[in-house]
């Protein structure tokens, strides 16, 4: 009997995958079909895999009408043009180190079993039985920096949590994911969401936090109802509740679900959203590990830095900081999105250079067209041009490098894209999401789309220019959070490498 | 009260004008509180959603692959039949540009593809 393996990621059924899955059940009587997570090729998908004694081949980019030649050559063993060989020996994979992304694609999503059987819980019952503040310190020893985005070291957030005292402390798993770009966070809930369940309980019996929330954003349908799923089992079988594996300690774990706002993604203005209000910064002190969720100590972290635990717990935070270099320990998970050819999740040690990133894995542009800019990290980050593709993908090296690595999200635009448009759209896009709290941010964002649009009108570059720079400068000092504070990110660098986008075409001579 | 109302939504769709009101005299807030959570948050509508739904990505990684050029292509959709908007990020950004289809999500999405299923001439 033929074991098919077909990801149920919603990147996969947006290309047709559960179409496929139809098509090959009904083509293929009497095999099994496993509904999975998604390897992260997303440049492959459909992937369609099927178990053989040799391992898992694969057949890529199927679409529905592409099923029946497909099941025929499964069925005589035969050759295929879609074939891409053993799915494991594909370099693109092969390649990679994956930790946080070793088990997604491999089982149904929601398969405890399966979980276990693939190496899941060793990292929640060796924490279990261990003193909980040799856990925090197996945290710090890692070297585990926030994949939120800023990139604060765990292990402080973990001992401040641990040596507040309160009443209740919270565990929150920022979801939120607004970054374009990005995509990891989804990929892994929907992949493997008992990792970040793992990840989050631990985190609870190490900092004694006995309630958590994963605020999952409403563009995430399918993450939602996975995680609520995943929630539902492990509770069912005692990784989460009042005795966590029978250890006497209780912890347990509720999704929440965003409404549309990018904002809600900052740590402070999730936390208003949990409480049930505005989405509004707060002023920090106080910080939130003292004074988070209805006042109480919170620990906020993103779904990978949580993932990360059960790695570090699992394998020992030594093989977990041997990995990267300098201040940047471990894996990271670098998305490539965009125009890119194959795009996808690019999980290594931290270091590669950004053109091994873009050029190796992802091939270059979709459209075969030379590369011009790159955005790091999600839409506060800088635009790099080509010439700077040789930067080190860690978090030092990236910002020597004028960039900002964020959540690992890297957006590749070829020759075609209109970078003064593209800083436009930065401003407008934080007029629209700013959360209205600081003048700089609520109001200079508006101004900011203005000043462009003159500036490209090129009535008086010159003026405009110097208040364009001036206005950037209000916005970077002047505001409370990073969303009025890295705006000018994207706009000042779109001015920098590509000042000639900003001259209106007129002048150009057309 | 964000709760409140998003299950407010799940029943009828919208928020009817009555729910600010209701809200705020059951959780005990003012009704300027529960008035500046209901419009803070963009997926929460006060009128009733009609009876199809186009959403383009608008992120930064769709736009790289086109996003302003779908949405100016389906633009015509929008009828009091079919409402188009955009929308920032649904996680698809390798396989852009994405529209999302009465709550169907498309990735690699073409004009044509968005007009076949929102039901419109294509
Ligand atoms: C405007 C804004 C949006 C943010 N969005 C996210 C997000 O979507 N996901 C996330 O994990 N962190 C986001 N952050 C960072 C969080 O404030 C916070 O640093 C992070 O959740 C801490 O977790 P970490 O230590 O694991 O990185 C955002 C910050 C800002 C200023
Ligand atoms: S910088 Fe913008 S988003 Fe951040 S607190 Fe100020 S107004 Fe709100």
């Amino acid at each position: 009997m033929t074991t098919l393996f077909i990801p149920r990621d919603s990147a996969a059924r947006s290309v047709g995958a559960d179409e496929v899955a139809v098509r090959l059940a009904a083509l293929l009587p009497g095999s099994t079909i496993v509904r999975t997570g998604s390897r992260g090729a997303m440049w492959l998908e459909p992937l369609v895999e099927v178990d053989t004694p040799g391992g898992r081949r694969g057949y890529g980019q199927v679409t529905p009408d592409d099923a029946e030649s497909v099941a025929a050559a499964i069925s005589a063993g035969t050759g295929h043009a879609l074939e891409v060989g053993l799915v494991d020996d594909l370099p693109w994979l092969a390649d990679q180190h994956r930790l946080l992304f070793a088990r997604s694609g491999l089982a149904d999503p929601l398969d405890a079993d399966a979980y276990v059987a693939l190496g899941g819980l060793r990292a929640l019952r060796a924490a279990s039985a261990m003193d909980p503040l040799e856990v925090v310190a197996a945290v710090e020893a890692s070297g585990l920096r926030g994949r939120g985005g800023a990139g604060f070291p765990a292990g402080i957030k973990w001992r401040t949590v641990a040596a507040a005292e309160a009443d209740r402390k919270y565990v929150c798993i920022n979801a939120d994911e607004g970054d374009s770009g990005t995509f990891a966070d989804r990929l892994l809930m929907e992949g493997d969401p008992f990792a970040l369940i793992e990840g989050a309980a631990i985190a609870g019996l190490a900092v004694g936090a006995t309630q958590g929330y994963a605020y999952i954003r409403s563009e995430y349908p399918d993450a939602v109802a996975t995680m609520r799923d995943a929630v539902a089992e492990a509770r069912d079988r005692g990784w989460l509740g009042p005795s966590v594996l029978g250890s006497g300690r209780g912890f347990d774990l509720a999704v929440r679900v965003g409404a549309g706002s990018y904002v809600c993604g900052e740590e402070t203005a999730m936390l208003e959203s949990l409480e049930g209000r505005r989405g509004m910064v707060r002023a920090k002190p106080p910080i939130p590990a003292l004074a988070g969720l209805h006042g109480r100590p919170t620990l906020v972290h993103n779904v990978l830095t949580l993932a990360s635990v059960v790695s570090i717990l699992g394998d020992g935070a030594d093989a977990y900081a041997a990995l990267g270099r300098d201040r940047s320990r471990g894996t990271q998970v670098f998305q490539l999105a965009g125009n890119i050819a194959r795009g996808g999740i690019v999980e290594l040690p931290f270091g590669p250079t950004l053109r091994e990133l873009v050029e190796g894995y992802g091939g270059g542009t979709r459209s075969g067209r030379p590369v011009r800019a790159v955005q790091l990290g999600g839409p506060l980050g800088a635009y790099l041009p080509a010439s700077r593709l040789d930067v080190a993908m860690d978090y030092e090296s990236v910002a020597e490098a004028g960039g900002m690595l964020g959540h690992g999200g890297i957006v590749v635009f070829d020759d075609t894209v209109d970078m003064a448009e593209q800083a436009r759209f930065a401003m407008e896009f934080c007029a629209e999401e700013s959360c209205g709290k600081c003048t700089p941010c609520r109001i200079g964002a508006v101004r900011g789309v203005e000043v462009v649009d003159r500036l490209r009108a090129g009535d008086d570059p010159d003026g405009d220019r110097a208040v364009l720079l001036d206005l950037c400068e209000v916005m970077r000092d002047g505001s409370l959070c990073a969303m009025g504070g890295l705006t000018p990110q994207p706009v000042l660098s779109a001015l920098e490498h590509f000042g000639e986008d900003f001259i209106p075409r007129t002048a150009v001579g057309a | 009260m964000l709760m409140a109302f998003q299950e407010i939504q799940a029943e009828f769709g919208y928020v009817p004008d009555g729910a600010i009101a209701a809200v705020a005299e059951a959780l005990n807030v003012s009704r300027a509180d529960a008035y500046g959570v209901l419009t803070f948050y963009s997926d929460l509508r006060t009128q009733p959603p009609r009876p199809v739904s186009v959403r383009i990505c608008m992120g930064e990684a769709c736009q790289a692959v086109g996003a302003r050029d779908l949405l100016a292509a389906v633009q015509g959709l929008d009828s009091a039949r079919c409402e188009v908007a955009h929308v920032y990020c649904v996680g698809n950004c390798a396989l852009g540009p994405s529209a999302v289809v009465d709550g169907r999500l498309i990735g690699r999405a073409s004009a044509e593809t968005v007009h076949r299923l929102a039901g419109g001439p294509s």
